[in-house]
C-alpha cells in the first residue's frame, strides 16, 4: 500500500478549443494503475472531451499524453484500443443486429475472416474476469442494457488492460445492475487496470473512487488524493467537492441538493391530500411494440388534481410508450384514459391539448423542436392555423413575434433573437422553449419526460423546483417520467414504478421509499 | 462599427452572387471543355444557344413559351421539398395528365365555350396528376416507404400508360402515326399581344409566386414545413402526417398535371406515342438549387429554358445533340453541391474563430 | 390460348428471364452492399449506362467479352468514385448526387454515342455462351437454364459468396455496422468513412458490369437510355431482400420473367402492344411494395451522413 503507485498514463497541457469555447485548458492529470479515478464536472466542464482524446475521438490543439513514460499519439479510436485504451460510453455503442461475439470481434483487419475460436476464447477469459454469464451468440439488442455494458466493458478491455474509462456507466442501469457495476468494477481494479470514472454523481465516486478531480470550465480546479480520500468523511468529501465545483458561486446554494440526491429534504406525502375524486383515469392500457420497443401491458394509475406523480424505472420499460399514449402519439390497444371525467382515448394529439393535456418530450432536438426553424415558430408549433396568430389561414407574424419575445424574457430563454433557429440554442433553452409552448393556460395534465436530461446543474435545479411549484398550478395532475429516483425523491409525491410495460406498483414518497422502488425495478415484487 | 457593418453586407451580398454565378460558370467551363474534347467549338456553340435562345425575338418568345410547364412542375416540386417529400415521379404526372387532357381537349371544344373547356381540361390534368401520387403517397403516409422508389416506379408506369392510351383507346384514326386529335389552333390558349407567348406562361408565374407566399405565409405551409423540418415532430405538434402527406402529394402532382394541360392546350395541341420530354427529372434540380425559393426558381427557369430553347437549335446546327444539355445540368448541380459545401465549411470556420 | 404453354413459349421465357434478370442481380447485389453499409445509392442507374457504354465500346474496339465486362465495371467504379467522393467524404445529399449522376451519365453516354457512331447503332458479334456439361442437356430447361453467357454463372455464384461475407467475414460486419449504428464502429477503431467508401465503389462497379452485361449480351448494341429503369428496380430489389442476397436472387429473375414475357408471347403468337409489357415490371415493383410494404427494410443510419460526434 505504502509502494508509490504505478503511473499507466500521464497527461499533460492538454488543450482543446471548439467554436466559441476551450474545452479543455491546459490539463495535466496522471492516472496510476490499480486505482479507480473519479473526474467530477458539471456538463461543459469538459469531461467528455478529455474522454474523447483518450479515446481517440478527438486530437488535443495542444499537450502530451504519455503511455508507460513514452509519449504517444492517439490518432484514432483503433489506436487508443492498441495501447490497452478502452472506454464505455454513457450511451451503449454495440450493434444491435449483430451478436455478442460479432461485436466484440468488430475492429478487426477487413480482409480477415471471422475467427470464432479465438474471439471465444477470449471472450471466455473475460467473462471470468467480470464474472458474468452473457451468451456470446445472443444478439445484443436483445440483451438488458446494464449485459449491454458488460459487453461493452470486455470489448474495451479486449486488446489490453491498460485503463478502462467509464463515462456516465450508471446512469441507465437498476440498483442491482450498479451494485454488479460496481463489483465489476472493483475487481478490475484488483487485477491492476486503472480505472476512469466519469460521474456527477458525487456518491457514487465517494464509493468507488481511490482518487477524485474536479474539472470547471475545461481546467482541473482540484484534486483530493488516496490518503486524504481515505481520511475524509462522505459530507466532508462532498464539501470539498461542491466547493471546487462551484468556486466563489454563491447562486449555487442548494446545488449539492442536486448533486448528490440529497434526500434529507424529502417532502412529505402528508404535504399532498388526495381528496375528491381523480382527474386522470389510465385504465388497463396496452399499446403494441414495435422495432423491440417495451410496449404498455395493461396499465392503470389515478393522479389528482394538482398532484405529482413519479415514473420511476429503468429504461426501455414501457415509458416511452406511456408518455407518448397520454399525449395522444401513439394508439391504444386496449384500455382508456379518462380527464375530468371524459373519455379522451380515441383524441388525437391536437384534441387532447384542447383538452388541457401538455407533454414535454425527452428528445427535445429529435421530436420536440423542428431545429432549423425559428424559437418563435417552436414556441407557437402546436398552435399552428388557431387565432390569433394564425387568422383565415394565414400567418400573422408580427404577433408571433411579438409573443415569442414576451415569452423570452418569461422563461429567461438565452436566445440572440426570437428568430435565430432554434437548434443553435443550447439544451437548457431549448427545455425552456417546450415549456413556454407547453405552459399556454388551461393545462389539466402535464406528462414531463426525463425533465432535466442533459441539463448542467443551474438548469436542472431550476427546472425541478419549476416542477415542484409551478407545473401543477392552477390544479393540473403531474406525471414526471424519469430514470433518475433521486429526482423524483425530490419532487413528487406519489411514485409508481413500471417494469415490462406494467406499473409494478406505486408507492408513497417517504422515508425508506428507495429499497421498495429498487425492489419494485427489479421485478422482484410482485405489483401490490 | 457602422462602415464595417456595410462592408460586412456588402460582403454577405457578393458571397451570396457568388454562390450562384461560380457554379454556373463552373458547369459552362467544364461543359466547354468537353465539348473541345469532342472537337466542337464551345464558343460557336455557347454563342450560338445564346443567340437563338435569347437574343432574337422568336427564340426568346420560344423560350419564354417553354418556361410555362416547367414553372408549374417547379411549383409542385416546392410543396413537395418543403413537405420533405422526394416527389421525383413527376414525369408520369405530367404526361399522363398531358394526354387526358389532349383527348378531351378537342372533344370539348366541338360542343362547350371555350372559357369552361380550359376549367373543364385544368381541373382534369390536376385530378389526373394528383391520382397518379395516390400510391406512393398512401405506401409514404401509411407504411413509411421510401417514395423515392414509390414515385419512380410510378412515373415509370404512367409513361408506358400514356403510351398505351395515345396507341389505343385515345388514337386519332385519321393520322398514320399514333397520336391523339388536335385542338385546333384557335381552341388553343390565347396569344399574348403579338407575341408566340400564350397566357399560360402568366398562370405559370402566379402560380409559382402564390405557391412561395403560400408555404411562407400561411397555416397550411407552415405545416407543411414542420413535416419537412421533423416529421417525427409534425407528429408531437399534433399535425396529422397522414392526411398533410397526401395533401402535398396531391398538390405536388397535381400542379405536374396542369403543367400538361398548358404544355399541350398552349403549344402542341396534340402529343404523339414516345413524346417524353422528362421536364420533371431537369426541373428537380433546378428547384433545389434554387432553395425551393420561388423567384429564384423563376430565374432559373428561365436560364434553362433559354438553354433548351437555344440547344434544341444548335443540335440541329452545329451537331451538338441536345443531350449535352443533360450533361451541363448534372454539372450545374454537382458545382452547387459543391459550392454550397465549401460555404457550410467557411461558416463552420468563421464560427470557429472566437 | 391453349396451346400457349408450349415447350417453346417456357423455354423462351425462362431463358429471357435468366438474360433480363442478370443484370438486375450484379447490381442488386451491388447496391444491397452500399445499401448494407448505410449509402443510398441512387446513382446506380448512371452507373448502369456508364457500364453499358463503356463495356460495349470496349468489346466494339477490342473484339473481347471480358475485357469489355471488366472495362464497363471499372467504368462504373469511376461514377462511383464521385459519389463515393461528395456523398461519404463530403457528406453531400444523397439523393441530389445521386440524380445528378444519373442525368449526368444519361447526358455523358448519349452524348459520347453520338460523337463516336452518329445515328447508326451497331451490333456486337453473339456473345459466347457457355453450356454446362449434363444440365446443358437436360431437355427444355437445359439450354434455357444452363447454356448462357459465363458471366450468368458469375453472378448467381456472386450471390452465394455475399451470403459468406456477410456473416462470416469482417468486411461483412464491417457493413452491417455501418449502416446499422455507425458511431458503434468508428469507436470500434474502423473507418465509416472507408467501409461507406468501399461499399459505393464495390456498387458501382457491379453496376457497370451489370449495364455492361445489358448492351453486350443483352442487347448486342448500345442505346442511348437503354437501362430504362433497371437500376432503379435493383434498388427496389436491394430494399426488399431485407439484406439477404438470396433474395435478390429470387426478386431477380421474378422481375427478369415480367421483362422476358414480351418476346415469350411474341413467341407464342400473342400480339400485345410492347408497352403493355414494358408496364409490366413497373407495376410488379408497385404491386409488391403494396403487399410487402410492411416488411421491407432499410438499415436505420441509411442515407444518412456520418459525421463523427454528432449523432
Amino acid at each position: 500500500m505504502n509502494a508509490p503507485p504505478e503511473v499507466s498514463i500521464s497527461l499533460s497541457g492538454i488543450t482543446k478549443r471548439f467554436p466559441g469555447v476551450v474545452a479543455n485548458d491546459d490539463i495535466s492529470l496522471t492516472f496510476n494503475r490499480g486505482e479507480v479515478h473519479a473526474l467530477l464536472g458539471e456538463n461543459g466542464a469538459g469531461k467528455s472531451t478529455l474522454i474523447g482524446i483518450l479515446a481517440g475521438m478527438q486530437q488535443p490543439d495542444a499537450g502530451e499524453i504519455r503511455v508507460g513514460g513514452k509519449a504517444v499519439r492517439v490518432t484514432s479510436p483503433r489506436v487508443a484500443l492498441e495501447l490497452g485504451i478502452g472506454t464505455v460510453y454513457q450511451h451503449v455503442l454495440l450493434i444491435p443486429s449483430l451478436t455478442v461475439l460479432e461485436n466484440l470481434m468488430l475492429g478487426a483487419p477487413w480482409w480477415r475472416r471471422c475467427e470464432r475460436a479465438r474471439t471465444l476464447a477470449r471472450f471466455e477469459e473475460l467473462r471470468g474476469l467480470l464474472s458474468t454469464n452473457v451468451d456470446p451468440d445472443a444478439l445484443v439488442g436483445r440483451l438488458s442494457l446494464g449485459q449491454q455494458q458488460q459487453v461493452e466493458i470486455m470489448r474495451a478491455l479486449w486488446h489490453g488492460e491498460l485503463m478502462l474509462v467509464l463515462d456516465e456507466p450508471t446512469s441507465m442501469l437498476t440498483p442491482q445492475g450498479v451494485r454488479e457495476l460496481a463489483a465489476v468494477v472493483k475487481r478490475l481494479r484488483e487485477h491492476g487496470i486503472s480505472i476512469v470514472f466519469i460521474t456527477h454523481k458525487l456518491r457514487e465516486a465517494y464509493e468507488l473512487a481511490d482518487r477524485v478531480t474536479v474539472l470547471r470550465l475545461g481546467r482541473v480546479v482540484g484534486e483530493i488524493d488516496r490518503e486524504q480520500l481515505a481520511r475524509m468523511s462522505e459530507q466532508e468529501v462532498i464539501d470539498r467537492v461542491v466547493s471546487m465545483m462551484f468556486a466563489r458561486e454563491q447562486s449555487a446554494r442548494g446545488i449539492e441538493h442536486v448533486l448528490v440526491g440529497d434526500v434529507a429534504e424529502r417532502r412529505e406525502p402528508a404535504a399532498f391530500a388526495r381528496e375528491g375524486a381523480p382527474s386522470v383515469v389510465l385504465r388497463g392500457v396496452s399499446t403494441h411494440g414495435t422495432h423491440g420497443e417495451c410496449p404498455l401491458v395493461g396499465a392503470s394509475l389515478e393522479v389528482w388534481p394538482g398532484e405529482i406523480l413519479g415514473i420511476a424505472g429503468v429504461d426501455g420499460n414501457g415509458q416511452q410508450h406511456l408518455a407518448e399514449f397520454l399525449a395522444g402519439q401513439r394508439a391504444a390497444s386496449a384500455g382508456t384514459l379518462e380527464l375530468d371525467g371524459t373519455d379522451v382515448t380515441a383524441l388525437n394529439v391536437a384534441r387532447r391539448r384542447e383538452c388541457g393535456v401538455r407533454y414535454i418530450t425527452d428528445d427535445r432536438v429529435g421530436e420536440g423542436t423542428a431545429a432549423e426553424h425559428s424559437v418563435a415558430t417552436n414556441i407557437l408549433a402546436k398552435e399552428i392555423g388557431r387565432p390569433p396568430f394564425w387568422r383565415n389561414g394565414l400567418t400573422h407574424w408580427a404577433g408571433i413575434h411579438r409573443h415569442a419575445r414576451e415569452q423570452i424574457a418569461h422563461y429567461d430563454i438565452r436566445t440572440p433573437s426570437e428568430r435565430v433557429p432554434v437548434a443553435k440554442l443550447s439544451g437548457g433553452n431549448i427545455q425552456k422553449v417546450l415549456l413556454a409552448r407547453e405552459m399556454a393556460p388551461g393545462s389539466r395534465l402535464v406528462v414531463l419526460n426525463k425533465p432535466t436530461y442533459g441539463l448542467d446543474l443551474q438548469n436542472t435545479k431550476r427546472a425541478r423546483d419549476w416542477i415542484r411549484t409551478g407545473a401543477g398550478a392552477g390544479g393540473a395532475a403531474v406525471i414526471v417520467i424519469s430514470n433518475e429516483l433521486d429526482e423524483l425523491i425530490d419532487v413528487c409525491h406519489r411514485i409508481a414504478v413500471m417494469e415490462r410495460g406494467r406499473i409494478a406498483g406505486i408507492v408513497d414518497n417517504r422515508a425508506g421509499a428507495e429499497a421498495d422502488i429498487g425492489r419494485l425495478m427489479t421485478g422482484v415484487e410482485a405489483a401490490g | 462599427m457602422t462602415g464595417g457593418g456595410e462592408r460586412e453586407r456588402a460582403r454577405e451580398a457578393l458571397l451570396r452572387t457568388l454562390r450562384i454565378v461560380l457554379p454556373i460558370a463552373g458547369a459552362l467551363i467544364v461543359g466547354a471543355l468537353l465539348l473541345v474534347a469532342l472537337g466542337k467549338d464551345p464558343l460557336a456553340y455557347y454563342g450560338y444557344v445564346a443567340k437563338r435562345g435569347l437574343y432574337s425575338a422568336s427564340g426568346l418568345q420560344a423560350s419564354i413559351t417553354r418556361m410555362a410547364p416547367l414553372l408549374l412542375i417547379a411549383a409542385g416540386l416546392i410543396v413537395a421539398f418543403r413537405a420533405g417529400l422526394w416527389n421525383l415521379g413527376v414525369d408520369g404526372q405530367f404526361l399522363l395528365a398531358a394526354v387526358c387532357v389532349a383527348a378531351l381537349a378537342p372533344a370539348l371544344a366541338r360542343e362547350l365555350p371555350l372559357p369552361v373547356v380550359y376549367l373543364v381540361c385544368f381541373a382534369t390534368s390536376i385530378a389526373v396528376g394528383a391520382a397518379w401520387s395516390l400510391v406512393p403517397a398512401f405506401l409514404k403516409a401509411v407504411h413509411g416507404i421510401n417514395e423515392i422508389i414509390s414515385t419512380l416506379m410510378m412515373s415509370f408506369l404512367g409513361v408506358s400508360l400514356a403510351n398505351v392510351l395515345i396507341k389505343i383507346p385515345f388514337n386519332d384514326p385519321a393520322t398514320t402515326v399514333p397520336q391523339t386529335a388536335t385542338l385546333e389552333v384557335a381552341d388553343r390558349l390565347a396569344r399574348i399581344g403579338d407575341t408566340t407567348v400564350h397566357w399560360g406562361v402568366v398562370l405559370a408565374t402566379l402560380v409559382v409566386i402564390g405557391v412561395h407566399h403560400a408555404v411562407e405565409h400561411t397555416a397550411v405551409g407552415l405545416r407543411l414545413q414542420m413535416l419537412g423540418a421533423n416529421p417525427r415532430a409534425a407528429l408531437h405538434f399534433g399535425l396529422n402526417v397522414r392526411r398533410l402527406t397526401f395533401v402535398a402529394f396531391a398538390l405536388s402532382a397535381g400542379l405536374a398535371g396542369l403543367a400538361g394541360a398548358v404544355d399541350v392546350m398552349g403549344v402542341h395541341g396534340t402529343i404523339r406515342a414516345d413524346w417524353n420530354p422528362a421536364y420533371g427529372i431537369l426541373v428537380i434540380p433546378l428547384v433545389f438549387l434554387a432553395r425551393f425559393n420561388g423567384y429564384a426558381v423563376i430565374a432559373f427557369v428561365f436560364f434553362f429554358a433559354v438553354l433548351l430553347i437555344g440547344g434544341e437549335s444548335a443540335s440541329r446546327r452545329l451537331g451538338v445533340p441536345s443531350f449535352f444539355v443533360l450533361v451541363l445540368v448534372a454539372l450545374l448541380m454537382l458545382f452547387f453541391a459543391l459550392v454550397e459545401f465549401l460555404a457550410h465549411v467557411r461558416r463552420a470556420r468563421a464560427s470557429a474563430r472566437p | 390460348m391453349t396451346d400457349l404453354f408450349t415447350e417453346a413459349f417456357i423455354a423462351s421465357l425462362v431463358f429471357g428471364a435468366v438474360t433480363a434478370g442478370t443484370p438486375l442481380l450484379i447490381a442488386g447485389l451491388g447496391e444491397q452492399i452500399s445499401e448494407k453499409a448505410g449509402v443510398l445509392n441512387i446513382g446506380l442507374e448512371g452507373m448502369l449506362l456508364v457500364g453499358a457504354y463503356v463495356g460495349f465500346s470496349t468489346t466494339f474496339f477490342t473484339g473481347s467479352y471480358p475485357i469489355g465486362f471488366l472495362a464497363g465495371g471499372l467504368g462504373g467504379l469511376v461514377t462511383a468514385l464521385l459519389m463515393a467522393g461528395l456523398c461519404v467524404v463530403l457528406s453531400m445529399n444523397q439523393i441530389v448526387v445521386g440524380i445528378a449522376i444519373t442525368l449526368g451519365a444519361e447526358g455523358l453516354t448519349a452524348l459520347l454515342h453520338h460523337f463516336q457512331f452518329s445515328r447508326s447503332y451497331p451490333r456486337l458479334s453473339e456473345a459466347a455462351s457457355w453450356k454446362i456439361p449434363l444440365l446443358g442437356d437436360l431437355p427444355v430447361l437445359g439450354p434455357a437454364l444452363f447454356d448462357h453467357n459465363g458471366l450468368v454463372y458469375l453472378a448467381v455464384a456472386l450471390c452465394l459468396v455475399l451470403i459468406w461475407v456477410f456473416r462470416r467475414t469482417h468486411f461483412g460486419l464491417n457493413l452491417q455496422a455501418a449502416g446499422d449504428k455507425p458511431a458503434a464502429l468508428d469507436a470500434a477503431g474502423v473507418s465509416v468513412r472507408g467501409t461507406r467508401i468501399a461499399a459505393v465503389l464495390i456498387t458501382g462497379f457491379l453496376g457497370g458490369v451489370a449495364g455492361a452485361y445489358m448492351s453486350m449480351v443483352g442487347a448486342g448494341l448500345f442505346l442511348p437510355f437503354m437501362t430504362g429503369g433497371a437500376g432503379f428496380i435493383a434498388i427496389v430489389l436491394a430494399m426488399l431482400a431485407r439484406g439477404h442476397p438470396l433474395w435478390v436472387l429470387g426478386g431477380a429473375f421474378l422481375f427478369g420473367s415480367g421483362l422476358a414475357l414480351t418476346t415469350a408471347l411474341q413467341v407464342a403468337g400473342v400480339n400485345i402492344p410492347t408497352d403493355v409489357i414494358q408496364m409490366l415490371p413497373f407495376l410488379m415493383v408497385v404491386v409488391v411494395l403494396i403487399v410487402f410494404a410492411r416488411h421491407s427494410y432499410l438499415p436505420p443510419a441509411l442515407g444518412v451522413p456520418y459525421r463523427r460526434g454528432e449523432r
